[in-house]
C-alpha cells in the first residue's frame, strides 16, 4: 500500500442519510472473485440510468464534480453489509475520503484498511462543508486536520493505529503476522488452562 | 471482584494482547465462518504473501449467497444466475480443499445459510468469539457468543493468524420486560426495536438484550433478534446463555458430549452479566406495547405496526423513501397490493418460522397475483419441514418450495423481483434495489408474510385467522 499523507481535491456532496452498502455497490456486482474494476459499479443504480447512460441528476456525474475525491456524505454512511467491495468500488471510482456525521462501524473499518479515509465531524462542521460543496479541501492525515479554501482548518481524529499504518504505507496483516509467536504462546497457555 | 458484563467476560477470555500505546487489542477468534462471496479476495491476500491458513480447523465454510435455489435438472445441472456465481462457488471449494478447511458444499447434508448452519450443527457455542465476512454474523450472539461481521481484509487476518486487531466496543443494554402479546413474534420485536433505537443507534456498541421477554424467547427467536442487531447499527448483539440455550445445544453434532457438556454448560451459565455491572447506555422497553410490525421505507428503521399508517413525511429522508416505495403518506399500510412474498433468509428461515407461515396457509390458496418463494435456511431445515409435511402445505397453497440458500434476501443468485414490484419479505434489509433494481421491499414476520400472500396485499395474520374462525 502506498503511504498516505495528504489528499487534496474538490469536495462533492451526497447528503442523503443512511446511504447503505447496497447503494454504494449493489449485490449483483459482488459476483467477482477479485478486488479490481468495481469503480463503474459505485453508486450504480443512482449513477446510471436503466439504459446504461449516466444519470445527469446524480451529483457525482456533473461535469463540475469530475475528479472530486472527497465525498461529503449524509449521516450514517455505509450502513448495512460487511462487503469490502464498498470501499474497493469507491476507491476505484476515485473517492479517497468520506466525511460524515456518522459512519457505520464495519464500513469504516474496511475503508481504513484500504486507504480510504473515513472521517467523522460534528453536525455544524458537516453542514458548513455541505454548504460549500465543491470547494478545494486538503486532508492532512499527519496533523489530523481538514484545510479549507478560506484558510480555516477543521480538526479530526482517526484511529491512531490505522493512521500510523496509512502514513507508513504498511498494512495491518504484516503487523499481525509478526505477532505470531505471542499468539501461539497464548494458544498454548489457554489449552493448558482448559 | 468487579461486576462484569457478559460482553466483558467474553472479551477478556480472548484478549491475546490488550490495547496499548494507541494500537488496538489482539483478539483471538474461536470460530471463523466463510462463504463464497467475501472470501476469495482474502485467500488471494494469503497467496500473494505465500502464507498458509494458520488454524484451518477453526474455519468452517458453506456455499449460500450465490447458489441457485432451483432443484438441479435431470443431468444434475443447476440454474446458475451467471457464470461468475458458479466461478465463486468453485473458487471457494478449491480454496477450502487446498487449505484443509471443512466445507459444506453441494454434497453435504448440512449445507445451509452460514448463520443457520453453524448453530444447527452446534459449532456456535456460548462464550466464543465468532466472525464471518457477513454483517449478520450478529445472529450467533443469541447463544452468548461475541459474534460480528468483518470485511475481506480481516477475513485474511483471521485466516493467517486466527486473530483480529480490534478496538473494544461500548455496551448498550436493551431491557425488554413483560410478555409479548399472542401473535407477536421475535421479528416484530426486532422491527419495533430498530424503529425505536434507529438504524444508527447501536453504532460502536455491542447490544445485550435482557429482560423477561428475552428469556421467554426460543433460541430461534433469539437468533432472529440478534440477527437484526446490525440493523440497529450494532455489529454484535448478545443474550446470556440460560437453560433454553443449553437444552438447544445438547446433542448437536459439534457440541461437547457427556461430562464435558455438563462442565461446559456450568461455565456457560457463569457468563451472564453480574448484578450491578455497568453498561455505557441502557434502554427500557415494555414488551406488552409491541405489535406485529412491518417496514414502510427503504431502511429497516422505518417501521409501523401493521394496523398503522404510513407516516406523513417528516424530512427529506422520509420523503425520498416514500417516493421510492410509491406509498401515499397517511394511507394504511395494510391493504397495499403485494406482488411477491419471500419466506427465507438467516433472519427467518428456521423450522419454527416455516411452521408459523404454514399455519397461516394451511388449506388455503395464495392470491393469484402473488408469486411466493419459500426457501429453507438449510438442508436440515428443509428435511425437517418435509418430514412434517410443511412443503405440501406451501405447494398446495401455490407457493414455490425451493432449495436452501440466501436467495431473495440478497438476490445474487438470480432470485429477484421485477422493477416496481412490491415484495413482502421475512429477510432483514429493505434497501433500495436489495431484491432487484427498482424492487420495493417490506420487511415482516413469516406469519405476516404468509397472510399477505393470501390477501394479495399487506395483511395481518391475526385477521386472517379470525376470519377463518368466524
Ligand atoms: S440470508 Fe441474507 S443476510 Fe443472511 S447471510 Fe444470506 S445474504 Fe446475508
Amino acid at each position: 500500500m502506498n503511504p498516505i499523507h495528504r489528499i487534496e481535491s474538490r469536495s462533492v456532496a451526497l447528503p442523503t442519510a443512511n446511504i447503505d452498502t447496497d447503494q454504494i455497490i449493489p449485490a449483483r456486482f459482488l459476483t467477482t472473485t477479485t478486488r479490481e474494476g468495481l469503480g463503474r459499479h459505485a453508486f450504480h443504480d443512482w449513477r446510471w440510468l436503466p439504459d446504461g447512460s449516466p444519470n445527469p441528476d446524480f451529483s457525482l456525474n456533473r461535469p463540475e464534480h469530475a475528479g472530486a475525491a472527497i465525498l461529503i456524505a449524509g449521516h450514517n454512511f455505509g450502513c448495512g453489509s460487511s462487503r469490502e467491495h464498498a470501499p474497493w468500488a469507491l476507491l476505484d471510482a476515485g473517492i479517497r475520503c468520506v466525511i460524515s456525521t456518522a459512519i457505520a462501524d464495519i464500513f469504516r473499518n474496511n475503508a481504513l484498511k484500504n486507504g480510504l479515509l473515513a472521517i467523522v465531524v460534528p453536525a455544524e462542521v458537516h453542514a458548513s462543508l455541505l454548504e460549500h460543496a465543491g470547494e478545494r479541501l486538503a486532508i492532512d492525515l499527519e496533523r489530523e486536520r481538514i484545510e479549507r479554501e478560506d484558510g480555516s482548518a477543521i480538526p479530526f481524529t482517526i484511529d491512531p493505529f490505522a493512521r500510523d499504518c496509512l502514513l507508513a504505507g504498511v498494512d495491518e496483516l504484516g503487523w499481525l503476522l509478526a505477532r505470531r509467536p505471542q499468539i501461539e504462546a497464548w494458544e498454548e497457555r489457554r489449552a493448558w488452562n482448559a | 471482584m468487579a461486576s462484569l458484563t457478559l460482553f466483558e467476560k467474553i472479551w477478556r477470555r480472548h484478549e491475546v494482547e490488550a490495547a496499548r500505546e494507541g494500537r488496538p487489542a489482539v483478539l483471538y477468534v474461536d470460530l471463523h465462518l466463510i462463504h463464497e462471496v467475501t472470501s476469495p479476495q482474502a485467500f488471494a491476500m494469503l497467496d500473494a504473501r505465500g502464507i498458509p491458513v494458520a488454524r484451518p480447523a477453526r474455519t468452517l465454510a458453506t456455499i449460500d449467497h450465490s447458489t441457485p435455489t432451483g432443484a438441479p435438472d435431470a443431468a444434475g445441472e443447476r440454474s446458475w444466475a451467471n457464470p461468475a456465481t458458479r466461478a465463486q462457488v468453485e473458487k471457494l471449494l478449491a480454496n477450502c480443499q487446498r487449505h484443509g478447511i471443512t466445507v459444506h458444499g453441494w454434497d453435504s447434508p448440512h449445507r445451509g445459510i452460514v448463520h443457520v448452519m453453524a448453530p444447527e450443527l452446534g459449532h456456535t457455542q456460548p462464550g466464543m468469539t465468532i466472525v464471518c465476512g457477513d454483517s449478520h454474523t450478529s445472529t450467533h450472539g443469541a447463544f452468548g457468543a461475541l459474534a460480528f461481521g468483518i470485511g475481506s481484509t480481516e477475513v485474511a487476518h483471521v485466516l493467517a493468524t486466527q486473530c483480529l486487531l480490534k478496538r473494544k466496543p461500548r455496551t448498550l443494554a436493551v431491557h425488554v420486560e413483560g410478555c409479548l402479546a399472542p401473535g407477536v413474534t421475535a421479528k416484530d420485536l426486532a422491527l419495533h426495536l430498530i424503529g425505536l433505537i434507529g438504524v444508527d443507534g447501536g453504532t460502536g456498541h455491542v447490544i445485550e438484550f435482557r429482560g423477561s421477554a428475552i428469556r421467554a424467547l426460543s433460541m430461534e427467536g433469539r437468533m432472529t433478534l440478534c440477527n437484526l442487531s446490525i440493523e440497529m447499527g450494532a455489529p454484535a448483539g448478545l443474550i446470556a446463555p440460560d437453560a433454553t440455550t443449553i437444552e438447544w445445544l445438547r446433542g448437536r453434532p459439534a457440541a461437547p458430549v457427556g461430562v464435558d457438556f455438563e462442565n461446559a454448560a456450568r461455565d456457560w451459565l457463569s457468563l451472564a452479566s453480574d448484578p450491578g455491572c455497568h453498561y455505557d447506555r441502557e434502554v427500557h422497553v415494555d414488551a406488552t406495547t409491541v405489535r406485529p410490525s412491518v417496514t414502510w421505507g427503504t431502511d429497516p428503521g422505518k417501521v409501523v405496526p401493521i394496523d398503522g399508517c404510513i407516516p406523513i413525511e417528516a424530512d427529506a429522508n422520509a420523503a425520498k423513501a416514500l417516493s421510492y416505495m410509491g406509498f401515499t403518506p397517511g394511507a394504511a399500510i395494510a391493504g397495499q397490493p403485494v406482488d411477491v412474498v419471500f419466506i427465507g433468509s438467516c433472519t427467518n428461515a428456521r423450522l419454527p418460522d416455516l411452521r408459523d407461515a404454514a399455519a397461516v396457509l394451511r388449506g388455503r390458496k395464495i392470491h393469484p397475483r402473488v408469486r411466493m418463494l419459500v426457501v429453507p435456511g438449510s438442508e436440515a431445515v428443509k428435511r425437517a419441514a418435509e418430514a412434517e409435511g410443511l412443503d405440501r402445505v406451501f405447494r398446495d397453497a401455490g407457493a414455490e418450495w425451493r432449495e436452501p440458500g440466501c436467495s431473495m434476501c440478497i438476490g445474487m443468485n438470480g432470485d429477484i423481483a421485477r422493477p416496481g414490484e412490491l415484495v413482502v419479505s421475512t429477510s432483514n434489509r429493505n434497501f433500495e434495489g436489495r431484491q432487484g433494481p427498482g424492487v420495493r421491499t417490506v420487511l415482516a414476520s413469516p406469519a405476516t408474510a404468509a397472510a399477505s400472500a393470501l390477501a394479495g396485499a399487506i395483511a395481518a395474520a391475526a385477521s386472517t385467522l379470525a376470519e377463518e374462525a368466524a
